[in-house]
């Protein structure tokens, strides 16, 4: 026996990726576009505010029939805050 | 009296569009309801088989948009529903020989005399399915509890909300309610949440459809079918009756499996 886990089954499987699937078909923006946005964003944010890259979550989400851009992006502890 | 014109389309093919125009219209018409159905699917006309027609046929849609017969002349009359008519597809042209003004026009014709048009759409989001949803007051979206079907529906959905064509509404077909349960299919559930419109039926998978088509009657007229239930139940809705999907028990245990699922008992 290969399957030592428990497969999800293969009805979970079909919406889990149908969900991703539908975002990227309704939006009309693939995952790799999504990533370079992702960058970009970062970029732009970072330039204000000191952010650790790898704690930020951006993602497409679903809302019924239309899709936000989620972003949640934990800032870093100011050092040396600066007042004002 | 002015009919409401129903489209049904999918974008995938295959999945029962054709099955469900013959049922409903059927269904409506065995509620007394004047009911014309339009073959949109030129090139590949069916409908005529599915309601057991295709030796009746002398004109089609195409030699109506071109002139050589009136309208009157290329509705046949049903064989069991004498207010029952199908205005069949041209066989041997391309779609372009259909634009969606001339839908409207012969829908427009077809209102006065009528209670529902009901257009069979071809499969995909080209030319025949413009066709088809040109003159649709209200637009049936029909798909499988499968990857591929969801997700031309909703490429459909997404044409239709761009289109300002209303909410269109579900049928979700071949369902099997063994395999829901085993967690190996889509549940009604999974599918409404994904694509984010109204429900109007569920059809289970159901072999008395291949008969029903292989003898030219549709399976509305078998009051053992299940599938003939639902679609029976669907055209009520369509006439604005408020069936509660729980009379779906009556189709032994479906809607019960679905609700069990559902945690709603
Ligand atoms: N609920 C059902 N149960 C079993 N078979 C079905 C059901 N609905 C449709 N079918 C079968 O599926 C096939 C495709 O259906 P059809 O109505 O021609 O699809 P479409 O018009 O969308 O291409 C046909 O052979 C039909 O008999
Ligand atoms: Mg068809």
């Amino acid at each position: 026996m290969m399957n030592f886990f428990k497969r999800k089954s293969s009805a979970t499987s079909a919406k889990e990726r149908l969900q991703l699937v539908l975002v990227h078909d309704r939006t009309d923006l693939t995952p790799a576009q999504l990533e370079s946005l992702k960058d970009d964003l970062l970029k732009a944010i970072s330039q204000y505010i000191d952010i650790d890259p790898d704690a930020v979550q951006i993602g497409l989400e679903r809302d019924g029939r239309s899709q936000r851009l989620v972003a949640d992006i934990p800032l870093r502890s100011p050092s040396h805050h600066r007042a004002g | 009296m002015t009919a409401q014109v129903i489209t049904v389309t999918s974008g995938k093919g295959g999945v029962g569009k054709t099955t469900a125009v013959a049922n409903l219209a059927t269904a409506l018409a065995i509620d007394g309801k004047r009911v014309v159905c339009i073959d949109g699917d030129i090139g590949l006309r069916n409908l005529d088989v599915v309601m057991g027609l295709e030796n009746r046929i002398v004109y089609d849609i195409v030699d109506v948009i071109e002139g050589r017969c009136k309208l009157k002349q290329a509705m046949i009359r049903d064989k069991h529903f004498p207010e029952m008519y199908l205005i069949p597809a041209a066989q041997t042209r391309d779609k372009n020989a259909v634009s969606p003004s001339d839908m409207v026009r012969i829908c427009n014709d077809l209102r006065a005399d009528s209670d529902f048009v009901i257009i069979d759409s071809p499969a995909g989001i080209e030319r025949g399915f413009r066709n088809a949803i040109a003159a649709a007051d209200r637009v049936l979206v029909v798909t499988n509890p499968e990857v591929s079907a969801v997700r031309d529906a909703d490429r459909v959905v997404g044409i239709l909300e761009a289109e300002e064509k209303g909410n269109p509404l579900l049928i979700l077909n071949r369902l099997n309610p063994t395999m829901v349960k085993n967690n190996d299919m889509l549940s009604p559930e999974d599918v409404l949440d994904l694509l984010g419109i109204q429900l109007v039926g569920i059809v289970p998978e159901d072999e008395t459809v291949i008969i029903g088509s292989n003898r030219g009657a549709p399976v509305v007229n078998d009051p053992k079918s299940r599938a003939g239930q639902a679609f029976r139940n669907i055209a009520k809705r369509l006439q604005g009756q408020d069936i509660p999907f729980m009379d779906l028990n009556q189709q032994g245990g479906l809607w019960s499996a679905i609700q069990r699922l559902a945690g709603r008992k």
